[in-house]
């Protein structure tokens, strides 16, 4: 639906591809006006390297695409750059303060915030306490001062007139006062791009966002996406969709096997070598035979044998 | 009759008070936080040993027997907060289960008789709290009435009760409940908002835990003695039940769970040791002595817990649009 | 389903009211820890009467009187010894209760330690309390402390051996259904008392009583995955959820256990005292050297099974990543239900143990649950090398540590350092590091 993006985001769009025209089609590549800079950030899973990525920066204002076929570390980087994960070694700066090692909350605080592959809505709240609870540094969220109503009504009422607007910038008004966990896929996608943006970010990080959406609900999702270029704000999203890719992303980065593999604008990259090999190496549709079976079983025990048991959050994965 | 009557006395009496203040610190850990915490009885514990320990052990004042309670407890809480508020949920439970027995196994011991009092507990620690009983004599309504210091303990206990409920009813309406709220939905969710999940759980389980201190308290002054049986880990266990019973994540849930409970077992309790009653019981000896008579409301108990959990875990008072979410 | 897990628990009940009506001892004074919950049994004085004159051999003392007296110096009751030394004298409530013993019934060659020691004081209070008299010359202390840490170490390590059988267990479940059993202690005592009842009440030989009570356990396993678990994870139940219902289904079984074999303590019918044999500087008795044998057997089979094996290397894959290894076509169901089956049976053959060295009662798995979790969470929760390795370490650690501090503390010792353990090291010894935080 091109009417959700304003006239603004034209204007940004032809400076952003202006000023990224003169960058190398290399990994690492250097950007005029980098938000986001990372370094030899390593993740390793037992013996197996999950992420290994030397240097990548990542362009102001810009819509950034991480791709790559499954298991190349897209969703690991992403946890480690956002605090949910730590790496085994690795720096990165946003606004060209470190993060590393910044706990997750903190991190978003400075202005970076992510969503969730598996989305993340909080089911047994309605969509509305939903988006209030997006909103930073609220009085009525201290434990002496919530008992007083009347030192956070005000900023309560802040917060819900702009969750309101947003709901409804989202087309998601209707449902206002639904529990979250009532929402289609689709929809809750939305809520958690809207609830994101109450935290007014500078940087957006999306998790494969049109992962389970129907296609009718895809372009309304693409055009949300772009106006959050227009309102001046830097994203940075993993996707599979090709056509999602080729359509809005500024600059494409893509992953292989934990490692960046090639860079460059959309058009430059679906032609680039490494990527078709990378993306050819990768499938495995064919049927297994009884030793294919049997082979794949002990190398998956043979993974485990140095991975058996970890304490901590089961909601990292160390595929995709 | 009697058996009905008795059952009602003890529904309104002081182990539905103690068992719903319990159940009310678990709601907020586990109702409204998702924290699992399967200690509550060293909570209780030491409440319930700080006072009776400062007062009958060291010979201070009774209130200030009070804030060493208060003050234990929420050293428990940060010590058991640290180490496990990170990790899944299962560790947290182990780690406050096993806490829990410490305690009681401290307490008890015979190595720290001397300000325990080991398995006897200790006792002469309520002078000031009996000094300020109004009641003279037996005190009631109708049929109902109590013993003129239990009447004062009931009428404390409920007074605790009706204030921890109108506190917990102003924190969860509050943008502070709604974060508690959201971790027990999805934590990682709150963590990428920008909001200090580990504090809020932090403050989650030392008020919790508070509230847990105020039901440690009232045990100890209703029999005017401590002893570690009092908080043996089933104490958790039923106040888990209670809260289940009533509904989790409802100010009064565990209130009514609480009443309901005590009532509800003390009928079970009084039928099954009317039936097994004397030289020709209506239960045949071989399928229930009188001994096993009062072991049949914790296996019913038991099987309630199981049951509601996987029926309707949302207890008497929940939400039906929320059941609705559940049923998928 | 709904008919599925009723019909499960009601099948459940059935079973166990049979075997117990089938029991001619029924249900007796509840023990100590329950007081709280069932105030109301009847209170008694107990005690158990032993010559130590040989401290290899312990002889109970028959045939001795003991008369209780209350604060007023009103005979409350008396009673006489039996042929285990055992005393028991009802009493009608709480309140101060003297217990005397009349020394001229003590056989010839016997004698009390301290012949001022003919009268104890008891304070009852809502549970039943136990007096000791000694008998025989005082020679508790005339071993080295060198020796009784050996002797320490080897009972430490029996013991850890047959924790580890349980932990192995509960760890297996836990790793391929992400469920923290809180009725894993009531899988424990469901074989002691298995093997009990096939033992002393069906007349059937320890051996063989031991061997049916452990496949009874593995059965009863695959019962309860088939008939109630599976089922509640087919109908998305949160895990959670499910661990309270484990918290239900503990106490459940725990009451039902009370109400069929009562709250006393039970032995075998056989090899319950034994001389002990002398290896080196370690004196152990036989009956311990053969289920020491036995778990280490077992464990060893258990790990190479799971290493070697096609089910034991699914069973690791389906802990490693159930989705995964499901979309590579492992079945999952049938590995779990496997997994129950054998971590059951793991679970009964512990209690069986368990119940040889010590004693069997209706509480004996849980007192030893929080121990299976110190040790699974030392070694790495859901790590199946680790909870072998922690069981071992926990048991020797509980007791050695009784050299340095008071017997009655060693359990309390033991939770610190899994406290402690995950402080500082919160994925255990064998755990991977993770996020934390």
């Amino acid at each position: 639906m091109p009417a959700d993006t304003p006239i603004a985001d034209f204007d940004r769009h032809a400076e952003i591809k202006q000023a990224l025209s003169d960058v190398e089609h290399e990994p690492g590549a250097k950007k005029p006006d980098p938000i986001l800079v990372a370094d030899n950030v390593v993740r390793r899973f037992g013996g197996l390297t999950a992420v290994d990525v030397d240097h990548v920066e990542v362009q102001r204002g810009a819509i950034t695409a991480l791709i790559g076929p499954n298991g190349a570390g897209k969703t690991t980087f992403f946890n480690l750059l956002t605090g949910f994960d730590r790496p085994d070694t690795g720096s990165w700066h946003f606004n060209d303060k470190s993060v590393s090692g910044v706990p997750a909350y903190k991190v978003a605080r400075r202005g970076m915030v992510r969503t969730f592959q598996l989305t993340k809505v909080l089911s047994r709240l309605t969509v509305i306490e939903n988006m209030r609870l997006g909103a930073t540094e609220q009085r009525g969220e201290q434990l002496v001062s919530c008992m007083i109503p009347g030192l956070w009504r005000t900023q309560e009422k802040a917060n819900t007139e702009r969750a309101d607007a947003l709901l409804e910038r989202f087309k998601l008004d209707a449902k206002r006062e639904d529990f979250a966990g009532s929402l289609s896929g689709g929809q809750r996608k939305l809520l958690e791009m809207a609830r994101a943006l109450m935290v007014d970010p500078e940087l957006v990080m999306l998790d494969e966002p049109m992962a389970g959406v129907n296609p009718a609900l895809k372009q309304s999702l693409l055009g949300h996406v772009k106006s959050l270029r227009g309102d001046g704000k830097t994203v940075l999203f993993v996707e599979h969709d090709m056509d999602m890719v080729r359509d809005i992303s500024d600059w494409v980065v893509v992953m292989a096997q934990g490692r960046i593999i090639a860079e460059g604008p959309p058009t430059a990259i679906m032609g680039d070598q490494r990527v078709i090999d990378a993306y050819l190496g990768a499938h495995h549709d064919a049927p297994m035979t009884q030793e294919e079976e049997e082979r794949q079983l002990a190398e998956v025990a043979e993974a485990i044998e140095a991975e058996l048991g970890e304490p901590g959050t089961t909601s990292e994965e160390t595929s995709s | 009759m009697d058996v009905i009557e008795s059952a009602l006395r003890q529904g309104l009496g002081a182990d539905a008070i103690i068992f719903a203040l319990a159940a009310i610190g678990l709601n907020v850990h586990f109702g409204y936080t998702g924290l699992l915490n399967f200690g509550q009885a060293g909570f209780m514990a030491m409440a319930g040993y700080g006072l009776a320990a400062t007062v009958s052990t060291f010979g201070l004042p009774f209130f200030v027997g009070i804030l060493v309670g208060l003050g234990a407890t929420v050293v428990f809480a940060l010590l058991l907060g640290v180490p496990t508020l990170r990790l899944r949920a299962d560790y947290l439970a182990i780690v406050t289960i096993a806490a829990a027995e410490i305690v009681r196994l401290t307490v008890g011991s015979v190595t720290l008789k001397d300000w325990f009092g080991g398995r006897d507990g200790l006792q002469a620690f309520t002078g000031t709290f009996r000094d300020l009983n109004p009641f003279s004599e037996r005190t009631g309504f109708g049929w109902l009435t109590y013993r003129a210091y239990d009447a004062w303990v009931i009428l404390v206990g409920w007074g605790l009760v009706v204030l921890r409920c109108l506190i917990v009813w102003a924190l969860m309406r509050s943008p502070w409940g709604r974060v508690l709220k959201s971790i027990r939905e999805d934590e990682d969710a709150v963590r990428s908002l920008g909001k200090n999940v580990y504090g809020y759980k932090m403050q989650s389980l030392i008020i919790g835990g508070l509230i847990g201190s105020l039901a440690g308290f009232m045990t100890a002054l209703r029999q005017a003695a401590t002893n570690p049986d009092d908080y043996f880990t089933e104490v958790t266990f039923f106040a888990y039940t209670v809260l289940i019973l009533g509904g989790a994540a409802r100010v009064l849930g565990p209130v009514v769970g609480s009443i309901l409970f005590w009532f509800l077992i003390n009928l079970l309790g009084g039928f099954f040791t009317w039936a097994t009653r004397g030289d020709d019981p209506l239960m045949p000896t071989w399928l229930m002595t009188s001994n096993q008579a009062s072991l049949v409301r914790f296996i019913i108990m038991g099987l309630a817990l199981m049951l509601l959990m996987i029926y309707r875990p949302q207890g008497i008072l929940g939400d039906r649009k929320e059941l609705a979410l559940d049923a998928r | 389903m709904r008919v599925r897990i009723s019909a499960f628990l009601a099948l459940l009940m059935g079973v166990l009211f049979v075997a117990g009506t089938a029991l001619p001892a029924s249900a007796a004074a509840p023990s100590q820890a329950t007081s709280m919950a069932s105030a109301p049994d009847e209170l008694a004085i107990r005690g158990t009467l032993i010559d130590t004159t040989d401290r290899d051999n312990p002889e109970p003392v028959e045939g001795v009187t003991v008369t209780v007296t209350d604060s007023d110096d009103n005979e409350v009751g008396t009673a006489t010894s039996d042929a285990e030394g055992v005393f028991s004298v009802p009493v009608p409530g709480n309140g101060k209760y003297v217990v005397e013993i009349d020394t001229d019934t003590l056989p010839d060659g016997t004698f009390l330690r301290n012949t001022e020691d003919v009268n104890k004081e008891v304070n009852v209070l809502g549970f039943s309390s136990t007096v000791q008299f000694q008998i025989g010359p005082d020679n508790r202390d005339t071993t080295s402390t060198a020796e009784r840490a050996v002797e320490l170490f080897t009972s430490g390590l029996l013991f850890g051996l047959i924790l580890a059988l349980a932990s192995l267990g509960l760890s297996l479940i836990f790793g391929t259904t992400g469920l923290t059993n809180f009725a894993h202690g009531e899988l424990v005592t469901f074989g002691a008392l298995a093997a009990y009842a096939m033992n002393v009440n069906g007349g059937l030989p320890l051996v063989l009583a031991a061997l049916l009570a452990v496949l009874l356990s593995a059965l009863f396993g695959w019962l309860q995955d088939t008939g109630f678990w599976r089922p509640l994870r087919n109908r998305g139940t949160g895990v959670i959820a499910m661990m309270i219902v484990t918290i239900g289904m503990s106490i459940f079984l725990r009451y039902l256990y009370q109400y069929i074999f009562g709250g006393d303590t039970h032995t075998y019918s056989s090899y319950v005292t034994q001389s002990s044999l002398t290896i080196g500087p370690i004196s152990v008795f036989p009956k311990d050297l053969v289920s020491a044998a036995i778990a280490v057997v077992v464990l060893v089979l258990v790990s190479l099974a799971l290493a070697k094996t096609r089910i034991g290397k699914a069973t690791r894959a389906v802990s490693d990543n159930t989705a995964l290894s499901a979309s590579t076509g492992i079945d999952v169901d049938r590995v779990i239900s496997v997994v129950w089956i054998v971590g059951t049976g793991l679970a009964g053959l512990a209690g069986v143990l368990l119940g040889l060295s010590q004693q069997v009662e209706f509480q004996m798995g849980f007192k030893i649950l929080l121990l299976v979790f110190a040790a699974v969470v030392l070694g790495g929760l859901g790590t199946i090398w680790g909870a072998m390795l922690g069981s071992v370490i926990v048991g020797i650690l509980i007791e050695m540590s009784t050299l340095f501090i008071p017997a009655e503390l060693k359990y309390v010792g033991a939770l610190v350092v899994l406290i402690a353990v995950l402080l500082f090291r919160p994925q255990g010894i064998l755990g991977r590091a993770q996020r934390v935080g």
